[in-house]
């Protein structure tokens, strides 16, 4: 055994990351995220025991649409990565596509994507669980759309940044959806949050989704609000990371980031 | 003859570094320009401003004639670029690489394009291989065939043969010099292969830190500088500028 060349490969790795702000981040923010989500899931299940008289079909539900989310984001920043990892970015850009055909083929592919996952987890809850997700009627085309929406927009925001500071910002792609996790109210409802990370939720859209979805299951009545909200705020953040992106994109072509594309 | 690349007094900064200094040539319809220089003295800024990929902090571009900053789009559909640094997807199979790009570059007749260039490039066996698990030599032949795909009236080549064996390198430079004459293309080369460049390029710029400082036909430099070959000139002026002032 050689120290020197332990000490050498651990500072092949040391300096990737003392080189990287989002590599930094990385590490500290992950545990925080785990701590703050299962701490207010822990909290609201210790005072509010009799809320969920169904707790296992809302639950299920709203696991099945965060994952729907999550699936649409990361698998819309997957989709951006690829073409990193396989050294085709640059092929990609100087081929005579408008950032307009880029977005809309990622957009149309990400959904594909989404769906293939989608499918065969609603249709596995329904044997295993006796739960159906369709229970949410017709409004679950629209928290569906929703999710979609916001899904895009976080991955369109962090290819922005993919574009913008290069392949170093692959680990905010990863976890963009466990830092909203918290703020989303996927799994108890928006009181159960301090007051100023309420302030937070409610200019998300994740927290009326969840909360209409909550609504239609243990109340059955539908609150119209909720929709709507939610897909004002998504208009609002979807128009933010189209704007973003452009910006990103001639931001890398002064900065020459398309054309180093690589560790 | 037509110039189909006209580069007029480009600057690039970064901050306060400058990667090119104000740069002026044109390339002729069918003809091959070198680009040659030291690494970082410019040549990948340049060719990333030629394809649309860096702005320049001044200057303009012209491609048949046509303003960069205002056409990139219809500029793109009649240029392409082939680098060892850059590579095709690599689980794909070849002939769905072609069939990808060939979409993406509007072309028509697909199958007949792809069949074309299977032949010329000697890609034919390889159609269904996985991109991936071809050989360095294939890739390059491979990626040539993208770059080809749309019939491109400009061809930009950062080190087309760089990692090839001799055999494989003389078969593309032959191709080129061939498809060259037939398409009536310009193709501007950077190289640090001066046999190639000198085998190739009707005439060659010499780049160093971000300006040009020298240019001429092969043999014209060889003669002004007083060595037997490009390769010695090359070192010439990379060691030494300010005798050539």
């Amino acid at each position: 055994m050689s120290f020197t060349r332990i000490y050498g490969l651990f500072l092949r790795h040391f300096y990737l990351i003392t080189r990287s702000f989002p590599r930094i981040l990385d590490l500290v923010y992950w545990p925080s995220i785990q701590i703050t989500l299962w701490g207010f899931i822990s909290n609201f299940f210790a005072t509010h025991t009799t809320y969920y008289s169904n707790a296992v079909g809302v639950i299920l539900t709203c696991a099945i649409l965060y994952d729907f989310l999550f699936r649409t984001s990361i698998g819309f920043n997957m989709l951006f990565l690829e073409e990193i990892w396989s050294r085709n970015f640059t092929n990609l850009f100087i081929a005579p596509m408008r950032i307009g055909e880029i977005l809309t083929s990622l957009v149309i592919t990400a959904l594909i994507r989404s769906l293939i996952g989608l499918v065969p987890a609603i249709l596995l809850t329904s044997p295993l669980f006796g739960i159906s997700i369709l229970d949410l009627g017709i409004f679950l085309f629209f928290l569906f759309l929703s999710l979609y929406i916001f899904g895009i927009t976080l991955g369109i925001l962090v290819s922005s940044g993919l574009l913008r500071f290069g392949p170093s910002f692959e680990n905010i792609a990863w976890s963009t959806m466990f830092l909203l996790a918290p703020f989303g109210c996927i799994y108890y409802p928006i009181e159960t949050l301090p007051e100023i990370f309420q302030k937070i939720a409610y200019v998300l859209p994740l927290v009326y989704i969840f909360e209409e979805a909550r609504n239609i299951l243990i109340n059955q009545t539908v609150n119209i609000e909720n929709v709507y909200y939610a897909f004002i705020w998504n208009a609002f953040y979807f128009s933010l990371s189209i704007a973003l992106f452009y910006y990103s994109f001639n931001a890398a072509k002064n900065k020459g980031t398309l054309i180093n594309m690589g560790e | 003859m037509k110039n189909l690349i006209k580069v007029q007094n480009i600057k690039k900064n970064y901050g306060k570094k400058e990667a090119v200094k104000g740069i002026s040539f044109s390339v002729e319809e069918n003809e091959i320009l070198g680009l040659l220089g030291p690494n970082g003295s410019g040549k990948t800024t340049t060719i990333g401003m030629l394809l649309g990929l860096l702005k320049p902090t001044s200057g303009q571009i012209f491609i048949n004639n046509l303003r960069l900053e205002e056409n990139r789009i219809q500029i793109l559909e009649m240029i392409n670029f082939i680098s060892p640094y850059i590579e095709l997807p690599k689980k794909l199979t070849v002939k769905q690489n072609l069939y990808v790009y060939s979409k993406l570059y509007k072309v028509q007749n697909i199958e007949e394009r792809i069949e074309y260039l299977s032949e010329k490039l000697r890609i034919g066996g390889l159609l269904n291989s996985i991109t991936g698990e071809l050989s360095s030599g294939q890739k390059n032949r491979v990626s040539l065939a993208k770059a080809l795909v749309n019939e491109p009236k400009v061809l930009l080549l950062d080190e087309p043969t760089a990692s090839l064996d001799p055999e494989v390198g003389d078969f593309v430079r032959t191709f080129l010099e061939d498809y060259k004459k037939e398409k009536k293309i310009s193709i501007l080369l950077a190289s640090h292969n001066m046999n190639e460049v000198t085998r190739l390029c009707k005439s060659v710029l010499m780049m160093k830190n971000g300006e040009i400082i020298d240019q001429g036909k092969p043999e014209d430099l060889i003669a002004k500088h007083g060595r037997t070959n490009l390769e010695e000139v090359f070192l010439k002026l990379s060691r030494s500028k300010s005798e050539f002032y």
